[in-house]
């Protein structure tokens, strides 16, 4: 299964996402933003980092390179794609996913390992989850804070379309924000389109791949942590399917 | 050559957290009595040739798809400059 990662100038977290794919048993493709060529992927992953200095808004110029033309047409005609951090904002932008990221309401950037709730696991990218299963990857974003109108929230509750919901068991945080680390509306911290093939979310999954490099696992010692891994076996099943 | 203004700011109804930081310094540098503050962007297009109604109506797609974000942000204004320094 060839799953492409696409680096953009500015692009932190590629080499994790390659690995990863590799880790979760596909093969891993490099993908380059000036590139107007999906080399066979079936699967995409926009990265994290801050593509283009995060000039403008973020992800706002990503969303006009070249590969994302390729990218959007793959989307809509139902290729899973995963967009994490830096890659959740650039699909906003696009509108491929509702909504918008605005700086942390508490205006510092924020690094931990973060608990989420996963609300659906239908998606291409968590069907490898249990229904309501707690997992634990980093959280590290300056722009992270998810907002929508009100119309949309309640479209995306009502359609089920809330993936990650931050909840409470973080190591640390500004007072105010142990369960919600940036003030997104209703806890969002990922969401899906209609179709469920494009998954947005502002933690790390690549970072939670490999036991002694993820977070810290309560009661199992440190850098245990490899909840994130189940993003990247979900997506093999969903190609399979 | 022509200037076209684009003001983009936050939504209302968006929260804004590099206002509100804006607004939590001032006091401390002794500048009292301001409510508060929104921070927004100011974009300056020089444009080649002449300001048509197409020209305009052409930047302000671009307003409202590259320069702002209509889930977060609104264009306030969109303004041609005179060249000679003064607005038209």
């Amino acid at each position: 299964m060839r799953i492409g990662v696409v680096t953009f100038p500015g692009t932190l977290d590629d080499r994790d996402a390659l690995r990863a794919v590799r880790l979760g048993g596909g093969e891993a493709v490099e993908l380059w933003h000036g590139e107007d060529d999906l080399h066979d992927v079936e699967a995409v992953v926009l990265p994290g980092g801050f593509s283009y200095g995060d000039y403008l808004r973020a992800g706002a110029i990503s969303r006009f390179a070249p590969v994302m033309d390729k990218v959007i047409d793959a989307a809509r005609g139902g290729m899973p794609v995963l967009g994490i951090c830096n890659g959740f904002q650039v699909l906003c932008e696009t509108h491929l996913l509702p909504g918008a990221m605005i700086k942390n309401a508490h205006r510092s950037f924020l690094c931990r390992d973060q608990p989420l709730r996963v609300e659906n696991t239908s998606t291409a990218w968590t069907s490898d989850f249990s229904a309501d299963q707690v997992i634990r990857i980093p959280l590290k974003n300056q722009d992270g804070q998810f907002v929508a109108d009100e119309r949309t929230l309640a479209q995306l509750e009502e359609e089920g379309r809330v993936v990650f919901r931050y909840v409470a068991g973080s190591t640390h945080g500004p007072e105010g924000f142990e369960v919600n680390p940036n003030g997104s509306r209703h806890d969002i911290a990922g969401i899906t389109n209609e179709r469920g093939n494009v998954v947005g979310l502002m933690p790390h999954p690549e970072h939670a791949v490999e036991p002694g490099f993820g977070p810290d696992e309560p009661g199992q010692g440190t850098r245990t942590g490899t909840d994130g891994l189940g993003l990247f076996t979900s997506v093999l099943r969903s190609m399979v399917a | 050559m022509p200037r076209v203004v684009v003001h983009v700011m936050p939504k209302p109804e968006i929260l804004d957290p590099q206002g509100k930081a804006v607004a939590a310094a001032l006091p401390r540098l002794g500048f009292e009595g301001i409510a508060s503050v929104r921070q927004g962007k100011r974009f300056e297009l020089e444009v080649e040739g002449e300001v048509t109604e197409e020209v305009l109506a052409s930047l302000r797609e671009a307003a409202s798809t590259l320069l702002s974000n209509p889930v977060i942000e609104d264009v306030v204004a969109l303004e041609v400059e005179d060249p000679t320094g003064g607005a038209a």
